[in-house]
């Protein structure tokens, strides 16, 4: 499989994340040496095994739902980075010019 | 206060009967960590006041009073932890890790939170936002990663013994470069709830100590089942300290033979061979043994962690708590703006790699072939402990590169934890032992034991550690 610098600006827009065009190039060679590495699985016979799900055999652990006490409003609040009148600011997601 | 020639015991005895105080202590440590770690930087954050209290019970916890660096990826209640990226620089937990929680009910004492590679991907302490830590063995050396800041912590004698976490080796590659002990549990034996997560399914948090026994003791208190993690055991944790002392006689040894290879540092092998023969001179019983899926771990680990930490960093937008970008347009440009400003250019690659193996199309050929490669890795493993107790080789290839030198190279960064991965994809207990220097550097003997059996572990690092008395020694780079 060959990675181009198309392959990792559509999974860059997946992961939300971007990249200066002038780096592009330089990452786009350093995923394709490490997706090379990763190739090589395809020489392990893996006919009929398993998937490791889970490495330490455990059964599915319930607890009762019941209430607990977490932390206060403003403390969950104090490490929003933008807010205003005790609720967290984003930007305007609908925009109004597009809607008229 | 400098911690070089002390251990708990040592230092629990002279709280006990008065010759330190705790509060004296506390704040001997804080100076000393401010000046040495000018040259150092193996803290991220160092309180200015420590007060451990005066009704401390010395004869009830070991752990009383005596201060413990904490790796800043560990949440702390009050106290700034970043996982050393600055997506969370000025991030303020409201609550405790399960571990933080033990450790504050056998009333330790915390005096900060150390360097890390951001978000613990890496193998040199290099890719912190915070700045590059330096081995105190030689301050020009990397000291490993990504618990690079805890390791040199304890090497250098500013704490008795700290917390790391180990992901695919985070915690035995930088106790290697750093000449102290450091034991990865088995998955499930602590609690990873509060560890801000890299790969879940490999994540484990350990201890870091220059006296085999000291982590025996910390070990002690943070393990067990937590209702905060459904990944936790239920095992009873036997008293690690019990496994101290004794004698290695019968103790099967076997030795990969993908272990001692060329691959390894011809120098690294020689002291790791003397340690084999050493435990083969005490009656152990020495097995050559072959792992031949030892030279496919690195592309299965980079695969299922990298694929792990894109899921669990999805969670950092900018919005609840974190960096946010400044200047944006519109919610996706909040999102895309304050991950690529806010993370580092390793986190951003791991993203990336886990993304694309996630990918349709990509999917079957990496992710699934990943997890299948990982349960043969584990069945390898599971034959060799069916007829022995512990497998050991070295912890490195190579003791502690040059600063700088591999950073731009990520396959070659990525292979340095050939001989660490394994444990962490089998979810088995390892631990990295100093065992000697090579050109003035430490090597590490690493010892894995079958899972939840960290008690051979301990019984062949306390061997090791009586034989070597490797502690006597001093880092070369802390003398002026």
């Amino acid at each position: 499989m060959e990675i181009t610098e198309d392959t990792i600006k559509h999974v860059a827009v997946l992961s939300r994340l971007e990249f200066d065009e002038s780096k592009i190039g330089k990452f786009t060679e350093e995923m394709g040496s490490i997706i090379n590495m990763a190739n090589q699985l395809s020489e392990v016979d893996t006919e009929g095994v398993a998937e490791t799900v889970q490495v330490v055999d455990r059964d599915t652990v319930f607890r009762e739902d019941k209430p607990e006490h977490w932390q206060s409003r403003s403390e969950l609040m104090a490490n929003v980075p933008d807010k205003a009148n005790g609720f967290i600011k984003v930007p305007v997601i609908i925009n109004k010019d597009e809607d008229e | 206060m400098n911690y070089l020639k002390e251990n708990i015991d040592s230092l629990n005895k002279k709280l006990a009967n008065g010759e330190l105080t705790a509060d004296q202590l506390a704040q001997d440590t804080v100076n000393n960590i401010q000046e040495t770690d000018k040259k150092l930087n193996a803290w991220i954050t160092v309180k200015d006041e420590v007060k451990p209290g005066s009704d401390l019970d010395f004869a009830k916890s070991k752990l009383a009073g005596i201060p413990i660096a904490i790796k800043d990826n560990i949440i702390t209640n009050g106290v700034k932890t970043t996982a050393a990226s600055k997506i969370l620089g000025n991030y303020m937990p409201v609550y405790d890790a399960t571990v933080i929680t033990k450790l504050k009910q056998a009333r330790a004492t915390f005096v900060g939170k150390t360097n890390m590679d951001e978000f613990a991907m890496g193998s040199s302490t290099e890719h912190s936002y915070f700045g590059v830590t330096h081995n105190p063995w030689n301050l020009a050396k990397v000291p490993g990663g990504s618990s690079g800041g805890s390791a040199v912590a304890v090497a250098s004698g500013q704490v008795v013994a700290a917390l790391g976490s180990d992901t695919g080796g985070s915690i035995r590659q930088p106790a290697a470069f750093n000449g102290i002990f450091g034991i990865k549990p088995t998955y499930g034996r602590v609690s990873r709830w509060g560890l801000i997560a890299f790969a879940s399914s490999l994540d484990q948090i350990g201890v870091m100590s220059k006296r085999v026994k000291d982590s025996a003791e910390v070990l002690n208190v943070i393990a067990g089942s937590d209702d905060h993690d459904s990944t936790t055991s239920e095992r009873e944790v036997p008293d690690f300290t019990k496994f101290i002392g004794q004698d290695v006689k019968g103790l099967r040894v076997a030795v990969p033979k993908e272990y001692m290879s060329e691959g390894v540092d011809s120098g690294v092998r020689e002291v790791v061979q003397q340690q084999i023969d050493l435990l083969k001179e005490n009656g152990a019983i020495i097995n050559e043994v072959s792992l031949p899926l030892t030279k496919y771990v690195v592309p299965t680990y980079y695969i299922i962690a990298s694929s792990e930490a894109s899921s669990n960093l999805q969670r950092y937008d900018g919005i609840r708590y974190g960096y946010r970008a400044k200047d944006t347009k519109n919610l996706l440009d909040v999102y895309v703006k304050s991950r690529s400003e806010g993370f580092g250019p390793e986190v951003q690659r791991r993203i990336i790699l886990g993304s694309f193996a996630l990918s349709a199309g990509s999917y079957d050929k990496f992710f699934r072939q990943a997890a299948k490669v990982r349960t043969l890795i584990c069945d390898e493993f599971d034959k060799v402990f069916a007829e022995n107790d512990v497998v050991v080789g070295p912890t490195t290839t190579t003791p502690a590169f040059d600063i700088g030198s591999e950073i731009s190279d990520p396959i070659k960064m990525y292979n340095n934890d050939i001989l660490t991965i394994s444990a962490n994809l089998a979810g088995i207990p390892a631990a990295s032992v100093p065992a000697g220097l090579v050109d003035g550097m430490p090597v590490g003997f690493q010892i894995m034991a079958k899972r939840f059996d960290e008690g051979s572990i301990f019984r062949t690092a306390d061997f090791v550690e009586r034989a070597n008395k490797f502690y006597k020694q001093t880092p070369s780079g802390m003398e002026d």
